[in-house]
This record gives C-alpha cells, structure tokens and sequence, in this order.
C-alpha cells in the first residue's frame, strides 16, 4: 500500500486554480522529487497534500486514512512533515526552543529527542542558545529539517530545500538529507537543483501548467535528454 | 511662478525633519537634554512615584504589544478594556460588596481593603472573556476575510467608543453620576530619605506591576503555551505547521492582554481614589507613546517605555500643570516618530 496517494487534487488561491488535477504516489521509504518550470504548481502540490491550501477537489490518503482537508495542525500527529521554502525557522526563538516547538503536539521525551537531533546535526548543537535568526544560511536549512523531524514523521515534504544556498553548502543540505532517507523515513522534494535532488530519489514528476506531464524512475529522467535539457540545465 | 519660489514651494512639500540632519541633531539634543533636565532638576519623589505608576503604564503597554505581535494591529480599545476591570472591580466594591457587609479599608499600610482583592479577579474575568467574545464575533471574521491591518484598527476603535458608551450609559443608569468616588481610609505617605513621600497605594500598584511582569517573562520563556505564543508571533504558519492551534493562542493572547489591562486600570482606580468611564480613554495616548518610544513588537521595550513616560509625566507636573501629563506623553511619541520612528529597542526597516 502507498504511503501517500494523492488523487486528482485541485487546488488553488482565491478564484484561480493553480493544480487542475494532480496526482502522485510515494511508497514508504521512497524519496521522490517534483521538477516543473516556476509556476507549475509544485509548491501549491505540497501544500495542499499538508492542507495549508484546502483542495477543491481529489482525494488525498495517508498511510490509508483520508486526509483530504484536514486541518495542517492536526495533521503532524499523523506522521507527516513539512519544511516551507522560505520563513521555515522560528527566527525570534533560539535552536533549543526552534526544536521544542517541532515537538509541540509530543507530550514526552522531547528532550531525547532533541539530543538525538543535535546528534544528527552536530553543527546546531553548538549553537542551542542563539537566536535562529542569526544563524547561517545553511545552519538555518538544518535546523528547519531538524524541526520537521521532531515528530519522527514517516513523510516529510521539502520545499526548495537548498534554494538560496551557496552549491558548498547545498550539498551538506542534500548529505544531510540522505543521512534521513538512511533512516527510513520517505520525502517529497520540490527542488530548482533537480539533478541532486534526483540523485537522492527513487521516482520522479515533471509538472508543468498545474497538470502531470511525466512520471518515471528518476534514474530514466536523469538520463532523458528532454527533461535534461528543460530542467537539469543541459 | 519665479523657479526660486517654485523650487522652495517643492522642497517645503517635501520638507520631512528625519530629512535634514541639523532638525535631527537639534531634536535629539533636545531629547538627551530633556531627560538630563529631568535626572538633574527633577524632585525626586515624582520621580520615583512616576516610575510606580510606571508600572500600570507598562502592563498595559505590553498587552498592546502582545496583542500587536499575535493579531498584527494597533488595538485602541485597549485603554476601554482597563476601565471596564476597574468599572466591573468598583461596581462590586461600591454596589454590591456593602450589602454583604464586606465594607473593610485599610488593609496593612493601603488605603484599600481586602474586598478590593476579592473584586479585581471578577474584573479581570469580565476583561478577558468580553476580549474573546469580541474575537469571535468581530475580529475572527476579518480574519477569515483577510483584512487590512488599519481596517482592525478602525474596528478596534469602534469597540473602544462602543465599550465606553456602554459604562457611562451603565454609570448614569446605575448610580446617576460619572465619578465614584471609593471607600477607602487616609494613609500617612510612606517618608524616604531625599525628602521622597510615596503613598502607599503607588508602592502597591508598583510592586504588582513588577510580580505581574516578572509572571508574564517566566510564562513566555518557560512554559509550553508561552513559546507556542512567541512562536506564533514570529511565524504563524510554521506554528501551524508545527500543530499549534493558532485561534487558540489567539484567545489566549487576548485574555492575557485584556486581563493585564483590567489590572492596570483597577490600579490606577486605586491610586486615583476615583473612578471615571474617561479613565483608560485617557491613558490611551500614554500606552501608545509607551509602546511607540520603546520600539513597536518589543515587550522589553514596552516596559522601557512605560516607565521612562511615565517618570516624564510626573516630572512635569513640577513646571506645568498635571492636566498636561498625555500632552508630554504625545510630545514624546511625535519626536520619537519624527527622529526614531522603530524607538529605543525596535528594529528599523533596514535592520529586518
């Protein structure tokens, strides 16, 4: 069974639809990636799977329970994560407390799981009483994927996750990922770096206009020469 | 038009004072020497009296901050909701307590006695669940219609007349008057060295402003609900995204601030030995002042900016008479919009 199915959904802002029908699969454990030009509709993907955007129609199932239309803050008990492209860090609050409100519905073992996560992200544990907002542009990525893990989400759906990264510092982003992928845990990535983000994942979506244009193994789309040409940068 | 005259025209539209750097030197001189004028020459008991009323200035000034940084506009009922704790406490006091023979004054060293205490929760109560009320009925729904922050303002104001009409109209119904006095017994001033007298109210007032603050620090860098506010604050939709319930903290934010308000109206009640419905009305300009002086979004420099209007109005009562007090404090605010519109600890827009 799939983990996440999402079946048809439309969705959009105010009057104007932006997904006229999507659909996508993600097996447990599996990483797979969203490429599209800007303005195809893949961060409206995400949130609409996480009901930031309520869907107008289609069906979205988590591990085999309908979701569809739930509100985000109660979707999180459910095992599902999410990191915002931009604004995804609590910049007025210090790491610890960043950390902390990434366990907010948890009742228990919240420190634990802090000390596991600056196990993971060596680099935050250095910096657990400084303000967020004046972390690195890199730290700063960190600690929103540390954050969305919290939970110990079965999914987690990553928005741009190293855009506005310098390339040295991208890719300890996409290391880190992979350190994630190692334990169990499956993704949506919504990347511009397509290649690395393909790297990483077992199947792939090409979105274009709101509407599904290609679905395939990622290593077949690496080594299509449209898709390379149109969305890997030759 | 000669060109001369038209370019002097142009330029006197366009004159703004941050502009100009010789109206900016003056107008900070004439800051630093003000509060210089006021450390020096100032009589120190208004001094340390104007920084015990500070504190009532403050925790209404930080609920106006709280309010500001969950729900994003500038809330002008703020000063109607300290009168209507203070009406709600002194309508018990005076109309409902005496016939229970709860009647006692002069607890301890206060004017007040302890029925007072038994009044203030009720204000606060009456505060805090009228704010949420008015959440949901008015403020919820322009949420959901996604208005502009001035149209919540305007709102806000409307509450404001609305909820004082309501207490005159109560007032004149209920006891034919628009001043009440309170029962209360003579107190000798509390004598310092440095000739300092200070009523022992002020100290009261000034001592559970300080707890109440010190309360509020703990809840907000301690407790769990208390960094979901922050949080919200700072990031609405990641705290949602983080499972933070956000019209829940919304309530929250408003009890807190409006319980705060209650208060610090009743306190000020208390200082005053009187209460009118033009109470909060008038402190309105000093809260604002407060909040604009130590920077718009900081609660530190909300309690900053309590105290340093408040020792500013009291001090000035030493030249110029005490009906005066909110003009020093709108002075104040002007030049702290005209030469440091993000105040002593806000951000400035090139800082965000």
């Amino acid at each position: 069974m799939s983990l996440l199915t999402a079946d048809n959904i439309v969705a959009g802002y105010g009057p104007v639809d932006i997904l006229h029908g999507v659909s996508l699969r993600v097996e447990p454990g599996e990483f797979v990636t969203v490429i599209g030009p800007n303005g195809s509709g893949k961060s409206t993907l995400l949130k609409a799977i996480f009901g930031l955007v309520p869907p107008r129609s289609g069906q979205v199932t988590f591990a085999g329970q309908d979701i569809t239309g739930i509100p985000t803050e109660r979707l999180v008990l459910r095992g599902l994560g999410y990191v915002p492209q931009s604004a995804n860090i609590f910049a007025a609050l210090t790491v610890a407390e960043n950390l902390e409100m990434g366990a907010f519905v948890r009742k228990s073992a919240v420190a634990a799981r802090i000390d596991e996560m600056y196990g993971l992200f060596p680099d935050l544990a250095e910096h657990r009483r400084r303000r967020a907002g004046n972390l690195s542009g890199g730290q700063r990525q960190m600690l929103a994927l540390a954050r969305a893990l919290m939970l110990d989400p079965r999914l987690l759906l990553l928005d741009e996750p190293s855009a506005g990264l310098s390339p040295a510092i991208m890719q300890t982003v996409f290391e880190q990922i992979q350190r994630i992928q190692e334990r169990g845990v499956a993704a949506v990535i919504v990347e511009q770096n397509a290649r690395e983000a393909l790297n990483l994942s077992q199947r792939a979506y090409v979105l274009a206009d709101g509407a599904n244009r290609l679905e395939d193994s990622a290593a077949e789309l690496l080594h299509n020469p449209e898709i390379s040409r149109l969305y890997l940068g030759g | 038009m000669p060109p001369l005259l038209a370019r002097l025209w142009d330029d006197r539209l366009r004159w703004h004072p941050t502009a100009n750097p010789y109206v900016r030197a003056a107008l900070w001189l004439a800051g630093v020497f003000l509060a210089a004028a006021i450390l020096i020459f100032g009589d120190p008991g208004l001094l340390v009296n104007g920084l015990l009323l500070g504190g009532a200035l403050a925790l209404a000034a930080i609920g106006v901050t709280l309010i500001f940084g969950i729900l994003g506009f500038a809330h002008f009922a703020h000063g109607d909701f300290m009168t209507l704790g203070a009406f709600i406490a002194y309508g018990l006091l005076v109309g409902v307590f005496p016939y229970l023979n709860l009647t006692q004054t002069g607890l301890g060293p206060f004017t007040f006695g302890f029925p007072l205490l038994l009044a203030l929760p009720a204000g606060i109560l009456a505060a805090a669940a009228l704010s949420a009320v008015l959440d949901w009925l008015i403020y919820r729904r322009l949420r959901r219609r996604a208005a502009a922050a001035m149209t919540f303002a305007i709102a806000s104001l409307g509450v404001a007349f609305a909820l004082r009409a309501v207490i005159r109209g109560s007032m004149q119904a209920g006891w034919d008057t628009q001043i009440v006095h309170l029962p209360r017994e003579s107190r000798q001033f509390i004598q310092l060295p440095l000739d300092i007298r200070i009523p022992p109210d002020n100290l009261f007032l000034g001592l559970a402003a300080a707890l109440l603050i010190v309360a509020l620090y703990l809840f907000l860098s301690r407790t769990k609900a208390g960094k979901a506010m922050r949080a919200t604050a700072d990031n609405p939709e990641l705290a949602r995204v983080s499972g933070v319930n956000t019209q829940l903290i919304i309530y929250w934010t408003w009890a807190l601030g409006a319980g705060l308000a209650a208060i610090a109206g009743t306190l000020i009640a208390v200082s005053q030995a009187q209460f009118t419905p033009l109470l909060g009305w008038k402190i309105l300009i000093p809260i604002f002042a407060a909040v604009i002086l130590g920077g718009i979004g900081s609660l530190y420099g909300a309690l900053l900016g309590a105290l340093l209007i408040s020792v500013a109005m009291e001090v000035s009562t030493q030249w110029i008479s005490p009906s005066y007090k909110p003009a020093v404090a709108f002075i104040i605010m002007l030049v702290v919009l005209l030469i440091r519109p993000h105040g002593i600890l806000g951000k400035s827009s090139q800082d965000r």
